[in-house]
């Protein structure tokens, strides 16, 4: 009512923007706008980068050909997708719920501290590969699951906000890592464990080499089949099962969600758990598949790049897995341009763009000539 | 001092108000009484300068006014305290006071207005401790805030829009006391009511207004209880409706001494009891307000009981949750569609199925196909006016969310219905459609409770009406005696002398 009164008493004879909703935004116009952001995106780091004194362009090209230019790019790329990907789809599992939870770093954190506890404590050296490993995704999830189902437990039973809790608790698992890494695990204070057997980690390509000699060099690791493992569960679970169904209807309305007869409080808890299980999974990949220890800084910060893709993914599994895969690759040229600030500018300035444009999605933009308001 | 002349005013698909006169002489205090929807708010909203009037002239102590905001009409001496209260919560009740008057400069002299605002309190007998802070006061004092800060910037008419609704008994009766004294002291007070009670006890004048028109102004001292019921409801047309002749069953519903909370922990229902049958419409008729939310909430295992039992066919069911009583058979069609009864971005077909995926036999995964199959037949049954089963319900009008609402709660094996004003907003061949499917559904053996405001629903479909007044039912009367001013009198709160129960 007030939006009519204001258009009719505008002062008109110019061009005016009016936004229109679109009933269905489609998937057409879900990529589209999409990728139109990116571009703004990267137009906007760009002038940035020129106010700096560099060449976006030179830039891009160089971290572009770093990420998917070569056999050796790529494979550094989903390397670095493996986690991503894993802690992406556990916030994205989260957000569908419109729970916050903005701590797959810590749960990342307390999956790689319970895998590296198991390596380094209950492994023999001759226990089979396949238990080892088992058992260390088992402590991983677990590890995240707790770290999940904490904040889990408290929104539901006493309404804490699940983005201050889940933040915080970010610091708490970093602190909780330090105290290992620093005291009782670690090695000469250097803040990491020593090396664990080999029978923890993740076979790499590499080892394929005398069958495939392609794979001669490659670093990339089992850890990788995880991916579509998870995407296919989580597209299962969203999609096809009651539990899915009710994640739909709580997260677009928590009261008919209730009216409906879903348990409000035991499906908050189970989202958390299984959200920081994957994230859980996602620690427990770098330990056993890239570092084969644990140390202080042991995530490079995806737990937050993680909120990042899941948020341009829109939450939909196959989608984030594709964003994970081209911030994989923006990591490894970042690294490769070898200026620090580069990758975080980057990512902020697309997540900056991508929020403030998503109404483009579901609103368009019309230029409409005043005499038309009539 | 007040003169409204030929006001009305109209909002899509409404005439909240139909040229309505009003007459407030200075230093009374003058009561509109009326139903919900009957347009009292919205005349008040004119006259407090939130709404413009389409038609119509006012004039204020012998002006001609023309009110663009609430600040004109404050600066010309009309203030109205809302039943929500616009308070900052974390600020004190000084600072509340002077918030947004514009005759304060850039800087503030706290201790003067504290000493203003604790002035103001002690002349007009509402003390107040003006440093205290608003989230530490109760209700009661809340609303004491609002009428200092509106006697704090010159009202000289005060309205107040339903200023008990809110309030504890002790606490209204307090008010009612100060507002006494403010009229003594010489102004004018002007309060929107559907309570016959106090309307009787604090108004000179009483306005009665039915469906946008005022029907009368009188004195009180001329009018009874019951002339002023009639006047409030008329003499309602019943629907046409065919209430076909059924044996009534054996009672399947029992709700004992039931004491229910709403959500600030006051009694909402208290100690009620009710028996429902088979095949028969139990119409629960009361003003807004009164409990019935809570009770439908509390039936439905929504709600957690305070005291009492409810039994479901000789078996004691008390407190299960919302879960289980939909597992036993218990449908509910509640009030709120779009925040309750829908998840408005979800399709159709999902919404069809917000219950009843449940019952899908495939362990932990959905019946995709038999949901698509059931969403297809639903909407041929129920005539849903849609694009389709997969468009998201939130662009469905009310009459066809109603209808979705209907598909879903009367496709199962349903043993009792609650519905909560169920055709309220719809149109007449919505209502028509509405009245039909209850119908049908009681032939079939259903019990349904149907809350609703709507007198004249109530009367139309129910075999049995009960009155429920503060959370408690005042009378129980068979179809054949509920005549509408009884049960107007017993809706506000007042028991007729010809009436035992």
């Amino acid at each position: 009512m007030t939006g009519s009164t204001a258009s009719g008493t505008m002062p008109s004879g110019r061009l005016r923007l009016r936004l229109e909703a679109r009933d269905q935004p489609g998937l057409l116009t879900h990529v589209a706008v999409s990728l139109l952001l990116l571009v703004a995106a990267l137009l906007l780091a760009g002038v940035v980068m020129m106010v700096a004194g560099g060449n976006p362009l030179d830039v891009y090209r160089s971290m572009f050909g770093a990420g998917f230019g070569s056999k050796w790019g790529l494979n550094d790329t989903l390397v670095k997708m493996v986690p991503l990907t894993l802690a992406s789809l556990g916030v994205a599992l989260a957000f569908r719920m419109k729970m916050w939870n903005i701590g797959a770093e810590g749960q990342l954190l307390m999956g790689a501290l319970a895998a590296s506890g198991i390596a380094l404590f209950a492994v023999p050296p001759d226990m089979p590969q396949w238990l080892a490993l088992g058992l260390m995704a088992a402590a991983g999830a677990a590890g995240g699951a707790v770290w999940g189902i904490v904040p889990g437990w408290l929104r539901a039973q006493f309404g804490v906000n699940e983005i201050i809790s889940t933040l915080m608790l970010n610091y708490v698992a970093l602190s909780i890592v330090q105290f290992f890494v620093y005291g009782p695990w670690g090695e000469r204070g250097f803040g990491l464990t020593p090396m664990f057997e080999r029978n923890t980690w993740l076979p790499r390509l590499t080892e394929f080499a005398d069958q495939w000699s392609a794979l001669r060099g490659l670093t990339l690791h089992l850890g990788i089949l995880a991916v579509p493992v998870a995407i296919v569960f989580l597209a299962i679970l969203l999609n096809r099962t009651k539990f899915g169904f009710e994640i739909a209807m709580v997260g677009d309305n928590p009261d008919a969600a209730r009216y409906a007869g879903v348990r409000l409080r035991r499906t908050m808890i189970i989202v958390m758990a299984l959200s920081g299980a994957l994230a859980g999974l996602a620690g427990m990949n770098e330990v056993s598949g890239v570092v084969h220890r644990l140390l202080e800084h042991i995530s490079p910060g995806y737990g937050y790049t993680a909120i990042i893709v899941a948020w341009l993914g829109r939450f939909n599994p196959l989608a984030v897995a594709v964003v994970a895969f081209l911030f994989g690759g923006l990591i490894v040229g970042a690294d490769e341009i070898q200026s620090a600030g580069i990758s975080s500018l980057l990512q902020g300035v697309i997540l900056f763009v991508m929020v403030s444009g998503n109404l483009l999605i579901r609103y368009r933009i019309r230029l409409r000539a005043p005499e038309m308001l009539e | 001092m007040v003169e409204m002349r030929g006001i009305s005013k109209r909002f899509p698909g409404v005439v909240a108000n139909d040229r309505v006169d009003l007459d407030v002489a200075s230093g009374s205090i003058h009561a509109l009484l009326g139903e919900n929807g009957a347009g009292k708010s919205t005349l008040m909203h004119i006259l407090s300068g939130l709404y413009r009037p389409d038609s119509g002239t006012i004039k204020v102590e012998d002006r001609t006014v023309s009110f663009g905001s609430p600040l004109d009409a404050i600066r010309t001496g009309v203030g109205m305290v809302h039943q929500h209260f616009m308070l900052v919560e974390t600020q004190t009740v000084a600072e509340n006071v002077v918030l947004g008057d514009r005759r304060l400069g850039f800087r503030m002299d706290p201790s003067a207005i504290r000493d203003t605002v604790a002035e103001l309190g002690l002349e007009s007998g509402l003390e107040i401790d003006p440093d205290a802070l608003i989230w530490q006061l109760s209700v009661g004092e809340r609303q004491r805030v609002e009428i200092v800060k509106m006697l704090h910037r010159g009202a000289r008419l005060l309205i107040l829009d339903e200023p008990t609704a809110v309030l504890t008994p002790q606490e209204a009766d307090t008010l009612f006391d100060r507002m006494r004294g403010m009229a003594q002291a010489g102004r004018t007070l002007l309060f929107i009511s559907h309570k016959l009670n106090e309307v009787m006890e604090l108004a000179e004048t009483v306005t009665v207004m039915r469906q946008g028109r005022v029907v009368d102004t009188v004195p009180k001292a001329q009018v009874s209880h019951r002339e002023l019921v009639r006047m409030m409801v008329g003499s309602p047309v019943l629907f046409d409706v065919t209430v076909p002749p059924v044996q009534q069953g054996r009672k399947l519903l029992s709700l004992r001494s039931l004491r229910v909370e709403n959500d600030r922990g006051q009694t909402a229902v208290d100690n009620l009891s009710l028996d429902l049958h088979q095949r028969e419409i139990l119409g629960v008729a009361g003003v807004a307000g009164n409990g019935q939310r809570e009770l439908a909430e509390a039936i439905t295992g929504l709600r957690k009981l305070q005291a009492g039992t409810i039994e479901l066919d000789e078996f004691d069911v008390t407190g299960s949750n919302q879960r289980r009583m939909i597992d036993l058979g218990i449908s509910w069609v509640p009030q709120d569609r779009q925040h309750t009864g829908t998840a408005p971005n979800l399709s159709i077909q999902e919404n069809f199925d917000l219950k009843h995926y449940r019952s899908a036999r495939r362990g932990p995964f959905l019946d995709r196909v038999g949901q698509s199959r059931r969403a297809v037949a639903l909407l041929a049954k129920y005539r849903v006016a849609a694009a389709g089963r997969h468009q998201p319900v939130r662009l469905l009008s009310g009459g066809n969310l109603q209808k979705v609402i209907l598909a879903r709660e009367l496709s199962t094996e349903l043993r009792v219905l609650v519905a909560e004003s169920p055709t309220r907003g719809l149109d007449v061949g919505a209502i028509q459609n509405v009245h039909e499917l209850l119908m049908e559904q009681r032939s079939r053996g259903v019990a349904i409770l149907l809350l609703s405001e709507d007198l004249q629903e109530v009367l139309s479909l129910s075999d049995r009406v009960a009155v429920i007044h503060s959370g408690r039912i005042m009378g129980i009367l068979p179809r054949a005696r509920a005549e509408a001013d009884t049960i107007g009198m017993l809706m506000a709160g007042v028991v007729p002398e010809d009436m035992t129960t």
